[in-house]
C-alpha cells in the first residue's frame, strides 16, 4: 500500500433515524477524507453522532436508521449503493473494527486461539497449521506475553488491556487498510490507554494502513491524531490538522472541549472550566448554529448562520464566522 | 498463584475460604452427579431389562394376583397377578423415550426459533412472539382432547400435542436472552469481520443463549413425564395393557385400601425419576451460572497487566 494514496472520500454523509414528523439526523452533510498511514480523530461529546458514523463506513448503521444522502467512496467505490454481499466480504478485510469494551468483545465461550483461528481461517484463507502460526505471531505484535499459552486461555482469562489487545490482533488479522476504532481506550485505565494508543500507531507505521479513531477525550485525540473533525450534534464545527486545532482552535466549542479538560498542573491557575448545558437534544435543535445556546459568544445572527466549514481538514476550517471576530 | 503472596496474618482466612470454595464445588457436583446416577440407572435397567431377568411384563398369574411387596415379588402383584417391578422397569422404557424425545426435540425447535426471532426482529420475531402467546393461553388439556379425538387414544396423541405446545417456552427463553447477547460487542464485532449471520447466531451466539434453556429443559423433562403419566391416568395416553407408569397408578386407584403397593410403588417410581431430574438440574444451574473461573483456575490471574 502506498502511503498517502487516499483512500476514503465521504461528501455530505447524512444518516438518519425515524422520530416523529421530521427525522433526526445524527450526522448531517460530514465530509472527510481518509489517506493510508494517517490517523483520523472524531471527537465531541457522547451522542454527537461520532460513533453512527463510523458505523455507517461499514454499512453498519444501527436500525432503524439509513443513511439519507451523501456518498462514501472506498477507493472510488460507493459503499452506500453498495450490496450486502460486497459490504460483508469488505469487512474485517479490507476495513474492519475495534471496539470500546473489553469486557463484551471477545466471545465469552470460545478461546482467544479459537477466535483468531476463525478469523484466519475465514478472512484471510489460511490453513488451520498457517493460522495458528499467524495468531501467535499476531499476539506477539501486539505485545501478549507468552501467547502460545495464551491461544487456549478464554476471555474472562485476560485484563482488559489485554482482551483490547487481543481484539486489536483479530482486527488487523487479515490486513485491513483501514482501521475504524470506537473508543478503543475509554473503558482502561490511563497507563493502559497509552499503551494500546502507542500500539495502534505502531502497528500503523508497520502495515501503513489508516486509521479513523473515535473518543470524546480530547487527549487521546491529540496524542494519536493526524488530523481532527470536531463534531456536535451531528454537525461537523471544525476540522484541520491535530496540532492547529490543538493549538489554536477556532470554534467557541472546540475551546470550551479543550478548556474543560483537566490538566495535571497543581500549581494551575486555570482550573477546567466544563462546557455549560447539556449535550444537544436532536429533536430540539435551534435553527442555524447548534451550540448556540450553550456558547458564550452567542449572538442573535447565529440562528440564520449555515453551519458549513469555511475551510477543509488540510485547510483548518471552522463552522463559526463570528468566533475570531469577537475574540 | 503462589501461596507466598499472601500474607501469613491472612493465611488462616485463605485457607477457610478455599475450604468454602471447595465444599461449595463439591456440594453442587454432588447434586448433579447423584442425579445423572439415578436417571443413568434408572435407564440402564429399563433397557436391559431382559439381561437383569425381567420378563413379559403381561405375563399373568391369576392365583397370585395382589399379592404384597415379598421376596418373590419386590413390588407385589396387581390384580392379574402380574409382577409389579417387571412393569415398572418396562413402564420405564414408555416413560424415560416419552420423556427424552418430547423434551429434545421442542428443545431444539425453539431455541433455533427463539434464536432468530430475537437476532433477526421484525416480522420473524412478531409472528413467533404471537405463536408463543397463542400456544401458551391455550388450554392444554383441551388441546391434548382434540389431538386425542383425532389420533385416536394411544401414545401417538400425546407426543404430537407436547410437540405443538413444548417449543413456545424454549423460544420464548431464548428469544429473551438473544436480545441481550445480539447487543454485546462480540456480536456487532462479528459482523464488522463480515462473518454471515449464519455463522454469527448458529456458531457465536447459540453457545451463550443456551444456558436458561438447557436449565429448564430439566423441570421440563419431570413435567412431561407427569404429564404422560397424568393422560395416562385419564384414559388419554397408554392404553392397556402398556405397563406406563401412570397407567400402572390408574389400575392401583380402586386398590388403594386393599392393596396399597399397586398404585404406591409405580408412583414412587415416578417421584424418583423426577427428583433426579430435578438434582441434575439444579447442579447445573448451580454450575451454568458462575463464571467459569472456578472449574478451570490457575490461569485467571495470569497475563493481567
Amino acid at each position: 500500500m502506498q502511503a498517502g494514496a487516499e483512500l476514503l472520500e465521504v461528501r455530505d454523509l447524512t444518516i438518519a433515524f425515524p422520530a416523529g414528523e421530521k427525522p433526526l439526523l445524527a450526522a448531517d452533510r460530514v465530509a472527510f477524507s481518509v489517506t493510508a498511514g494517517r490517523t483520523l480523530g472524531l471527537v465531541g461529546e457522547s451522542g454527537c453522532g461520532k460513533s453512527v458514523t463510523l458505523r455507517s463506513l461499514l454499512g453498519m448503521v444501527p436500525y432503524p436508521g439509513e443513511v439519507l444522502g451523501g456518498e462514501i467512496r472506498w477507493r472510488g467505490e460507493d459503499l452506500v449503493r453498495a450490496s450486502r454481499r460486497r459490504l460483508t466480504a469488505l469487512r474485517g478485510r479490507e476495513i474492519s473494527m475495534v471496539f470500546q469494551d473489553p469486557t463484551s468483545c471477545l466471545n465469552p465461550v470460545f478461546t482467544i486461539g479459537d477466535q483468531m483461528g476463525e478469523t484466519l481461517r475465514k478472512r484471510a484463507g489460511m490453513s488451520k497449521a498457517q493460522a495458528r502460526r499467524r495468531a501467535v505471531e499476531l499476539l506477539e505484535r501486539v505485545g501478549v506475553p507468552s501467547p502460545e499459552r495464551r491461544l487456549r486461555a478464554y476471555p474472562h482469562h485476560l485484563s482488559g488491556g489485554m482482551r483490547q489487545r487481543v481484539m486489536i490482533a483479530i482486527a488487523i488479522a487479515a490486513e485491513p487498510q483501514l482501521l475504524l476504532a470506537d473508543e478503543p481506550t475509554t473503558a482502561l485505565d490511563v497507563t493502559t490507554q497509552e499503551q494500546i494508543l502507542s500500539l495502534l500507531l505502531e502497528v500503523q507505521r508497520d502495515t501503513g494502513m489508516a486509521i479513523v479513531l473515535v473518543s470524546h477525550d480530547l487527549g487521546v485525540i491529540a496524542e494519536t491524531c493526524d488530523e481532527v473533525i470536531v463534531m456536535y450534534a451531528g454537525r461537523m464545527l471544525e476540522a484541520g490538522l491535530a496540532p492547529a486545532v490543538m493549538r489554536s482552535p477556532r470554534h467557541p466549542y472546540t475551546r470550551g472541549l479543550i478548556k474543560a479538560m483537566p490538566s495535571l498542573d497543581v500549581s494551575g491557575d486555570v482550573p477546567a472550566a466544563p462546557i455549560p448545558g447539556q449535550p444537544p437534544n436532536l429533536a430540539a435543535l435551534p435553527p442555524g448554529c447548534p451550540f448556540q445556546p450553550r456558547c458564550a459568544l452567542a449572538r442573535p445572527d447565529c440562528a440564520a448562520i449555515p453551519v458549513t466549514l469555511d475551510g477543509d481538514l488540510m485547510a483548518h476550517g471552522s463552522a463559526c464566522p463570528f468566533a475570531e471576530a469577537a475574540a | 498463584m503462589s501461596a507466598g503472596a499472601i500474607p501469613a496474618v491472612a493465611q488462616s482466612a485463605a485457607t477457610r475460604l478455599r475450604k468454602r470454595a471447595r465444599a461449595e464445588r463439591l456440594w453442587s457436583s454432588f447434586t448433579l452427579w447423584l442425579g445423572v446416577g439415578i436417571v443413568a440407572f434408572i435407564a440402564f435397567v429399563s433397557f436391559a431389562a431382559p439381561l437383569l431377568g425381567f420378563h413379559n411384563p403381561n405375563e399373568q398369574h391369576l392365583l397370585d394376583a395382589l399379592q404384597p411387596p415379598s421376596r418373590a415379588h419386590p413390588f407385589g402383584t396387581d390384580a392379574l397377578g402380574r409382577d409389579i417391578l417387571t412393569r415398572v422397569v418396562y413402564g420405564g422404557r414408555i416413560d424415560l423415550t416419552f420423556a427424552f424425545v418430547t423434551t429434545i426435540i421442542p428443545f431444539a425447535l425453539g431455541v433455533l426459533l427463539g434464536c432468530w426471532a430475537g437476532y433477526r426482529g421484525g416480522w420473524l420475531d412478531t409472528v413467533v412472539n404471537r405463536l408463543v402467546d397463542i400456544v401458551v393461553a391455550f388450554p392444554f388439556i383441551v388441546l391434548i382432547l382434540a389431538i386425542v379425538t383425532i389420533t385416536g387414544p394411544g401414545l401417538k396423541g400425546a407426543y404430537i400435542g407436547v410437540f405443538a405446545v413444548g417449543w413456545a417456552l424454549y423460544a420464548r427463553l431464548t428469544r429473551g436472552e438473544m436480545l441481550v447477547e445480539r447487543e454485546k460487542e462480540y456480536i456487532l464485532a462479528a459482523r464488522t469481520l463480515g462473518y454471515s449471520p449464519r455463522r454469527i447466531v448458529m456458531r457465536h451466539a447459540l453457545p451463550n443463549v443456551l444456558r436458561a434453556s438447557i436449565v429448564f429443559s430439566m423441570a421440563d423433562v419431570v413435567l412431561n413425564i407427569l404429564l404422560l403419566s397424568s393422560l395416562s391416568y385419564l384414559g388419554l395416553g397408554a392404553i392397556p395393557p402398556s405397563p406406563e407408569w401412570g397407567a400402572l397408578v390408574a389400575d392401583g386407584k380402586d386398590l388403594i385400601l386393599t392393596a396399597w403397593w399397586v398404585a404406591t410403588l409405580p408412583g414412587l417410581a415416578i417421584v424418583v425419576t423426577g427428583v433426579a431430574f430435578s438434582l441434575i438440574g439444579d447442579g447445573l444451574a448451580d454450575r451454568l451460572g458462575r463464571d467459569f473461573t472456578l472449574t478451570t483456575g490457575g490461569e485467571a490471574d495470569a497475563g493481567g497487566r
